[in-house]
């Protein structure tokens, strides 16, 4: 069992499905006489995974410590409307603004984490309840579009670098931050023990609610950074943009897709961003193929279902057996773990 | 033996829980490079007396030195901080997280304000160097991890807070023997660079090989600390258990009838247990007596359809059966008290009526409205003292909640009655009635097959004892069997005296050549 | 074969233990004093501030109105309990809502002699979706977070690309009847919408239904999974028929709905979290194992009559989402005390010495069975 090989890890078989669904689309794509690998298309991919993949990253932190996010949506339509307020298309207020829409972020994934960590009620229904009590305050004071990005501000929506965009690179950037962040500091060690077992993380001397708190606070800047990127990109903020994009369930779907345990402790970026780029080959082919858009959410809908149950299945208690030889199988699903 | 120092003294420790003293007026002396053996049998308060020391507890009164200065622990991580380190029996681990991370949990090594994998890494790769551990790599998660392994890693976790004591609550409960090995040699290095061990047993063979002095508790009272050279098997065994039980636990009904076989098993196995061969018949109290981790409870479960068995084969009645589910144990008549009430035998937030129901009505819906009819006469007849049925069973005592557990598997009228450790923390009076209970239900033709790890209690109600050992039947002993056999025959330290005789049934009686 | 206890103790005349621990009035009051007690007082409350507010609402008629147009929200809602009870979640109730509405404006058309057989139809789609759920999570062991939220993509999605997203059709009046139609001239009510009878009988049908084993089982698998396998229940059919119900449920709102609003694939949209944010009002646990049943029905209704009474107030409809938000965030974390507070026993204080460690439940990211 402790063979030196490295095990396949559910990571890899995230990306060993994005590679997949890469070469897939490749064909399909080409059978349609298109270039999958078109500097367009690429483009395309690529701004698809940008906005949902900082949401997503954001997503994971919160469901590695243990708990959700329901809110992130409201929170991008919120910075989207008080940013392009605060910037009224000029130039000066940019910054200004950019900061206003952080902190405000900031404050609520406070709020969040503290309801989580000391009230004690589940990141389902505390983020479920703030997602409504923005929703509200949007509907009340914003009626359709809001304020204007000044030029400078939408440039960096519009710029390249290569064929790569800029937003794409935003997020990478944000993803290596939070790699680092989990990998390489003592919040992200005590973040995966919370969300393993609380109990452990106390009995070890961790405040197990330094990492909730910060996990929702990460989760909501980086829902405010997509929110900036939308803003960039529509040069308006719009009231409604966040949940048209569905990015509340889209963002745990693809967390869960790439393989990070929905009850906590176990996962990482790297899979999430590959269960992001899934969803945005998966789109981008059906946008070439020109599959009716609703069909789209039933295949996203068939592939998540399908995808958890692949790892579900294996997630089950092993005490050691004593007398039976694990059968290949298993052996096969304990190294794949 | 080099003159050594005493690194922890503590002095007349008290402790009770709601009314109840579990320890009274022990003292405990520690040196460093030395180990000190912690007896005694099940409830005798050895785990309580860890856990002052460990700071999951305080004591009510009496006083901890280390190295002469007075401490007092709110908090595990004070004790870990002053140099006392635990062990316990259920791992601390994270199973997702590497060696490394496990044991520099909250303790990470940083350099630029950054966790220093690769120092962590080689701090591991030294300790575990250090203890002579071979072949466990600091980055391998902990759940590819064998039992032994990850016992282990919590002793390097130990260990890496500089520990100059580490208490280790049976640590071999779970091994197999080479594994044992291994630890007494990680056991060894530590003595040798002059850490104080508190070793928890109840192997007495591991006890006498690896102790330099043995402290012996009897309901939570000391009763000798000694050094380990004066005492031999027979001796320790005997200051352990030696109290009157006959008076305490009730003679068999009168008219109880040995009947026809009620439960065979014929060289069953699964995962945990093999070549179980055993009778069980209709008006039998059998008990069976093993130490932890020789898998009686993965028997019960195997009978059971937890983990159902993969080989042999097994009937209920004469009939062959093999149930592959609980439901499906249940419908040809068997019935299992779980060994722990409130993770597997309850559910807390709801009534006893809707408790003392549950079997029924996930099982035979059509005789629920019987069964509802029955369960008051049951209850009280149980002697369960509640306000009311709709009372919430998370607010009864322990006690009280076990007489539900049974009522719940007594309103099934099964042929077949599990136990496992029925008696584990209640109180005197709820132990007698349901040893009552045990006796009138073996009279009225059920058998029981019942697992304690309190000797006086299998000795004192088991028409006949079968002893397990890694995972198989070890022998089986006739009623009234002494508590020394019965713990040489569960330890395997000399061969048992040839004190069976034949009980109605073809099960071995002699240990089963490995 | 009598029970075994009772024939060899020799019956010494031991008290017997009453069956319930204060007199119906103390029942009354402890369970007022449970969070699924209290939103009937909370209900209660509201309807008089409303009244208060605007006396119009006092009126009988206006009163079946407001009720007839709450019942889809609470059967949805009693739905929803069953599936929330037993530790789980179900997200795809609001594309239930849409693919029944859509069944019944394209099948039934303007044809009055297929509302019953689409009717038939369309619940029988509903208990093969609820089914679908339930097997996936419990089999599969998918968290029903995930199998439901899929499930909505889905189910949703393919609703949208069978209509074009668009209404379509056009149920006879038959049909729509069923949600808007109403008994007339009944003495001191005025009239009966055909929806509160709907809703009442239902009500009844699943406060009976708890009592049943079944009911009595969910409730057992949801406070405590893994005692509910060992005493041989059947987890996976348990929970299958707790989706089942749920997404029946759903489609019961649907037909209702038709009546209401149009037959449009998104009338459905955002019931879920409606449905889960009643539950969770009338003192549901997440996570499973407490709350009943008509208390997830009396949420449903006080959270409508919260809305009038902001209407009413003149609160700008779009402030009705923060009100939600608050008060779920507030009803939670009031239920998981308020529980302990009003089921101890009279005259003790402090729980048994022998109590579990209170832990956060996590509901819907476990799977189906552990």
């Amino acid at each position: 069992m402790r063979s030196r090989l490295q095990p396949l890890t559910s990571t890899g078989i995230v990306v060993a499905v994005l590679v997949l669904s890469l070469v897939v689309g490749a064909i399909l794509t080409a059978v349609e006489g298109r270039n999958f690998l078109s500097s367009g298309n690429i483009d395309a991919v690529l701004t698809g995974c940008s906005i949902l993949g900082l949401i997503a990253i954001g997503q994971t932190l919160v469901i590695l410590v243990g708990s959700l996010d329901l809110s992130v949506p409201f929170v991008v339509s919120l910075t989207s409307v008080v940013a392009a307020g605060q910037m009224a298309g000029e130039p000066a207020n940019v910054v200004p603004a950019v900061l206003l829409a952080l902190g405000i972020a900031a404050v609520i994934g406070l709020a969040n984490g503290l309801v989580v960590s000391f009230l004690k009620v589940h990141g389902f229904i505390a983020t479920l309840g703030m997602g409504l009590i923005i929703s509200g305050y949007l509907g009340s004071n914003y009626q359709g579009s809001h304020g204007l990005a000044p030029r400078s501000f939408r440039l960096i929506d519009a710029t390249q670098i290569g064929p790569v965009p800029l937003t794409f690179l935003i997020m990478l950037g944000c993803a290596l931050l939070a790699i680092v962040m989990l990998r390489r500091t003592r919040l992200g060690h005590h973040l995966y023990a919370v969300g393993g077992s609380p109990e452990v993380a106390r009995l070890s001397g961790i405040r197990t609610s330094v990492p909730v708190i910060a996990a929702h606070v990460l989760c909501s800047v980086l829902a405010a950074v997509a929110g900036l990127l939308l803003l960039s990109r529509l040069s308006v903020g719009s009231p409604t943009i966040g949940s048209q994009g569905d990015y509340d369930l889209m963002s745990i779907a693809a967390v869960v897709l790439g393989g990070t345990l929905l009850a906590g402790g176990k996962g990482n970026i790297v899979g999430t961003l590959a269960g992001v780029a899934i969803f945005a080959v998966l789109d981008n082919v059906m946008g070439v193929m020109q599959v009716n858009p609703f069909l789209k959410d039933v295949i996203r809908g068939l592939v998540i279902v399908a995808a958890v149950a692949v790892y579900a299945g294996r997630e089950i208690d092993r005490r050691p057996a004593r007398f039976d030889r694990p059968t290949g199988l298993d052996a096969v699903l304990q190294e794949t773990k | 033996m080099p003159a050594t120092s005493v690194v922890l003294q503590a002095r007349g420790l008290t402790k009770s829980f709601v009314g109840h003293t579990v320890l009274e007026d022990v003292d405990l002396e520690l040196r460093a490079g030395e180990v000190l053996g912690l007896v005694g049998e099940n409830g005798a308060g050895k785990s309580t007396l860890m856990k002052i020391l460990a700071g999951v507890h305080s004591p009510d009164s009496g006083t901890v030195e280390l190295n002469g200065e007075a401490v007092s622990f709110s908090h595990p991580v004070q004790a870990q901080q002053a140099g006392i380190s635990t062990v316990f029996q259920e791992f601390n681990l994270l199973p997702e997280r590497s060696v490394a991370e496990n044991i520099y949990l909250g303790r990470e090594p940083r350099r630029l304000g950054l966790v220093d994998v690769g120092q962590m890494h080689r701090d591991t790769e030294e300790l575990l160097t250090g203890l002579g551990v071979t072949g466990l790599r600091p980055g391998q998660r902990v759940r590819s991890l064998s039992v032994a392994e990850q016992q282990i890693v919590e002793i390097a976790k130990a260990v890496s807070y500089d520990a100059r004591i580490i208490s280790m609550d049976e640590p071999t409960a779970a091994l197999a023997e080479h594994e044992v090995e291994l630890l007494y040699g990680i056991i060894g290095t530590l003595t040798a660079r002059g850490v104080a061990i508190l070793y928890v047993s109840h192997r007495l063979k591991e006890i006498f090989r690896l102790c330099d002095t043995i402290t012996v508790l009897k309901d939570g009272r000391q009763v000798t600390t000694q050094p380990a050279s004066s005492l031999d098997d027979a001796e320790l065994v005997r200051l352990m258990v030696g109290r009157s039980i006959s008076s305490f636990f009730p003679d068999p009904v009168e008219g109880t009838v040995v009947g026809e076989p009620a439960l065979e098993l014929r060289d069953a196995g699964n995962g945990y247990v093999d070549g179980v061969d055993l009778t069980l018949r209709a008006g039998e109290v059998v008990g069976i007596a093993g130490l932890q981790g020789s898998g009686r409870t993965e028997l019960f479960e195997g009978i059971f359809g937890v983990r159902p068995f993969t080989r042999g084969t097994m009937s209920i009645a004469g009939t062959q059966v093999r149930p592959r589910s609980p439901r499906a144990a249940i419908r040809a008549g068997l019935a299992m008290v779980t060994e722990d009430r409130k993770a597997t035998g309850l559910a807390l937030n709801q009534t006893i009526l809707d408790n003392a129901l549950g079997v029924v009505r996930a099982v035979f819906p059509r005789r629920t409205a019987q069964a509802r009819r029955d369960v008051p006469g049951l209850l009280s007849s149980l002697e369960v003292s509640a306000r009311a049925t709709d009372q919430e069973v998370q607010f009864l005592s322990g006690g009280n909640q076990q007489k539900v557990v049974l009522a719940r598997w007594l309103t099934t009228e099964p042929r077949v009655v599990l136990m496992d450790e029925p008696t584990r923390g209640i109180d005197v009076g709820a132990k007698h009635s349901i040893y009552e209970l045990m006796r009138s239900l073996a009279a009225d033709g059920v058998a029981v097959l019942m697992v304690s790890s309190e000797l006086p209690e299998v000795i004192g109600m088991s028409d006949r004892i079968l002893v397990m050992r890694d995972g198989r039947l070890a022998g089986e002993l006739p009623a009234g069997s002494s508590e020394e056999t019965v713990l040489q025959l569960a330890t395997g330290v000399t061969v048992a005296p040839t004190t069976t005789t034949p009980a109605p049934t073809d099960a071995p009686t002699e240990e089963v050549a490995r | 074969m009598s029970t075994p206890v009772t024939t060899s103790t020799p019956a010494p005349a031991r008290t017997a233990i009453p069956a319930h621990q204060r007199g119906l009035g103390g029942r009354l009051l402890a369970a007022v004093l449970t969070p699924g007690g209290a939103v009937f007082v909370l209900a209660a409350v509201l309807l008089v501030a409303t009244i208060q507010a605007n006396p119009n609402f006092g009126d009988p008629g206006v009163i079946m109105l407001f009720l007839g147009r709450t019942a889809p929200i609470a059967i949805a809602a009693i739905g929803q309990y069953y599936v929330i009870v037993s530790g789980e979640f179900d997200l795809s109730m609001g594309a239930v809502i849409g693919t029944q509405v859509v069944l019944a404006g394209n099948m039934i058309g303007e044809d009055p002699d297929k509302v019953v057989p689409v009717t038939v139809l369309m619940l029988l789609v509903g208990a093969a979706v609820g089914f679908a759920n339930g097997v996936l999570t419990t089999l599969l062991k998918v968290p029903s977070f995930i199998v439901t939220l899929g499930m909505m993509l889905a189910l949703g999605g393919l609703v949208s690309y069978l209509t074009g997203g668009a209404a379509t059709g056009n149920p006879v009046d038959e049909f729509r009847e069923i949600g808007r139609g109403r008994f007339e001239n009944v003495p001191v009510l005025e009239f009966l919408p055909y929806p509160l009878i709907i809703l009442v009988v239902l009500a009844i049908a699943a406060t009976l239904l708890m009592r049943r084993p079944f009911g009595r089982n969910l409730l057992a698998v949801g406070d405590n999974p893994e005692s509910a396998e060992r005493s041989g229940t059947s987890v996976w059919w348990l929970k299958t028929r707790a989706f089942m119900i749920s997404s029946l449920a759903a489609s019961v709102s649907g037909i209702l709905l038709v009546g209401y609003a149009g037959v449009h694939p998104s009338v459905g949209d955002g019931y879920e979290f409606t449905a889960i944010t009643a539950v969770v009002l009338g003192g549901v646990l997440l996570g499973g194992g407490r709350g009943w049943v008509l208390s997830a029905a009396a949420g449903a209704i006080a959270l409508e009559l919260l809305f009038t009474l902001l209407t009413v107030k003149e609160v700008e409809s779009t402030w009705r989402d923060t009100v939600q938000g608050v008060i779920i965030i507030v009803a939670v974390a009031v239920a998981a005390r308020g529980w302990q507070a009003g089921r101890r026993p009279r005259g003790s204080a402090r729980r048994a010495p022998s109590t579990r460690i209170p832990t956060t439940p996590t509901p819907g990211t476990t799977n189906g069975d552990n």
